[in-house]
């Protein structure tokens, strides 16, 4: 089992004026935010809350049109951004094997032959794919495919992970899965940030919560505090299954 | 109908006994194609990768024209082609005229952009689906090209056949610039053509033949590769 204790310090991932506007609408403001402490961090909110779109500025996949993101005190540069990794919604795999998805990220980290076999194996070991290492990584059930799309970021050696509903399209047994996987790495010392609109999730995983609605944070504190006392009633609402439009 | 079926008898026998002139005339057709496809997959398959995932000004405009050269007339080309290489065009130099060089140059001014347009149409579905992935990944635009190309080489085989399809069968570009010499420039199409016209109908029955044959056999290599890659999910845009 890989060990992250020994890679990562927790960064704090800070946004300061963030903002995104498309076609006169703010899509995202968040003027002040700060991630720290171990995770997992859960960003929780309902559909178009802007969940997806913080997440991406964090990762730098997005340029939003005013602020700054930084982690650990650094602005997104590339080298910033190769400490971290992320898994998608729907995973991408790229067309080759199993082995070959983390064969690729493997191999962009130099490893020699010898080490990418071994690494390989363990991380194919340690998501319970290690038969389907030869099988195309096409071929593999929504489950698999999003244990092979986390396997793939772990092997980046990330020291933040994101994730953005990873168990949205899975069933109870693969959502199990990938909760277990993102608990067992977030237990190993990876700071793991997650968007989910799922509130049983949020509180099976978070440490800590950002509650997201229109594109703004709304709340944001320890898990347990906030689903026993919701101190927003946009927050109460959300918890207590109320539509949010 | 009973000379049209003496005439197929002989072009079967000259097959299958191996008839030296007809299978040098096939080897010459297959090599002039080879080297077009070769040479024209080296230019289009980086220009389609480039069109599919550069983002520079003018890139619209290069993606129409390439699509539209899709559909050159192969005369037209021919006889640029010889403008270009006749003694005094700009290229007269090298004296290339009627010779199997010639033909192949003609041919991959044809190709090019066939596989040029098909590359970039396999790249360019990847290259949206990966897009975020591979950023995530720190690939860069440029280095993404290879993955794109790699995990697209099985559509990008199918681009392969596909201008290999049209050189095979290629007649107008390469009889002008090749001139349909005996022994040196003579391929598949161009003696189907004089032949017939000879009305020495063996040869022409046997050569087209043969020519069915590859692109039957070009055809089924697409259409199997095609079912193996959606089978698989592997190389297949």
């Amino acid at each position: 089992m890989r060990d992250f204790s020994v890679m990562t310090d927790h960064p704090t991932l800070s946004v300061r004026g963030l903002s995104i506007v498309r076609d006169g609408k703010a899509l995202l403001g968040v003027d002040y935010l700060d991630l720290d402490g171990p995770g997992p961090t859960i960003i929780l909110g309902p559909n178009g809350a802007g969940k997806s779109l913080l997440l991406r500025c964090l990762h730098g996949l997005i340029t939003p049109d005013r602020g700054t993101v930084t982690q650990g005190g650094q602005v997104l540069t590339d080298k910033v951004r190769a400490g971290q990794a992320m898994v998608f919604q729907r995973p991408v795999l790229l067309r080759r094997t199993v082995a070959g998805n983390l064969d690729f990220v493997l191999r962009r980290r130099g490893l020699s032959r010898s080490a990418r076999r071994a690494e390989c194996e363990e991380l194919l070991a340690q998501g319970g794919l290690s038969d389907k290492a030869r099988q195309s990584a096409r071929s593999l059930s929504g489950g698999e495919a999003q244990r092979l799309a986390i396997l793939r970021a772990l092997a980046c050696k990330p020291s933040v992970l994101f994730l953005d509903e990873p168990t949205s399209a899975l069933d109870p047994q693969a959502t199990q899965e990938i909760e277990q996987m993102v608990l067992r790495a977030s237990d190993q010392g990876l700071r793991v940030v997650m968007v989910t609109h799922d509130i049983g999730q949020a509180r099976r995983l978070a440490r800590d919560v950002v509650v997201m609605h229109g594109g703004r944070v709304v709340e944001q504190g320890l898990a347990a505090q906030m689903f026993a006392a919701p101190q927003s009633g946009m927050t109460r609402r959300f918890l207590s299954g109320g539509l949010m439009v | 109908m009973q000379d049209f079926a003496q005439q197929f008898t002989i072009a079967l026998g000259l097959i299958f006994t191996g008839d030296p002139e007809l299978w040098a005339i096939v080897l010459l057709s297959l090599k002039v194609s080879v080297w077009a496809v070769f040479i024209a997959s080296l230019i289009g398959m980086p220009l389609g990768a480039g069109l599919a995932v550069g983002r520079f000004p003018g890139r619209r405009a290069l993606i129409v024209l390439i699509n539209a050269l899709m559909g050159l007339p192969p005369v037209v080309v021919g006889l640029l082609v010889y403008l270009m290489l006749s003694r005094s065009g700009p290229l007269g130099v090298l004296q290339l005229l009627y010779t199997p060089t010639a033909m192949i140059i003609a041919q991959v001014v044809l190709v090019t952009p066939i596989i040029a347009a098909l590359t970039r149409q396999v790249v360019e579905t990847l290259a949206v689906e990966y897009d975020e992935q591979l950023r995530s990944l720190g690939v860069s635009r440029l280095s993404s090209v290879p993955v794109l190309l790699w995990d697209g080489r099985l559509a990008l085989m199918t681009a392969l056949l596909a201008g290999f399809g049209r050189a095979i069968a290629e007649v107008g570009a390469v009889i002008i610039v090749g001139g349909n010499i005996n022994h040196v420039t003579r391929v598949m199409t161009t003696t189907i053509a004089l032949e017939t016209s000879k009305g020495n109908l063996a040869l022409a029955l046997a050569l087209g033949a043969v020519l069915i044959a590859l692109a039957v056999s070009v055809t089924g290599a697409v259409s199997v590769l095609s079912l193996r890659g959606e089978r698989q999910g592997v190389g297949h845009a």
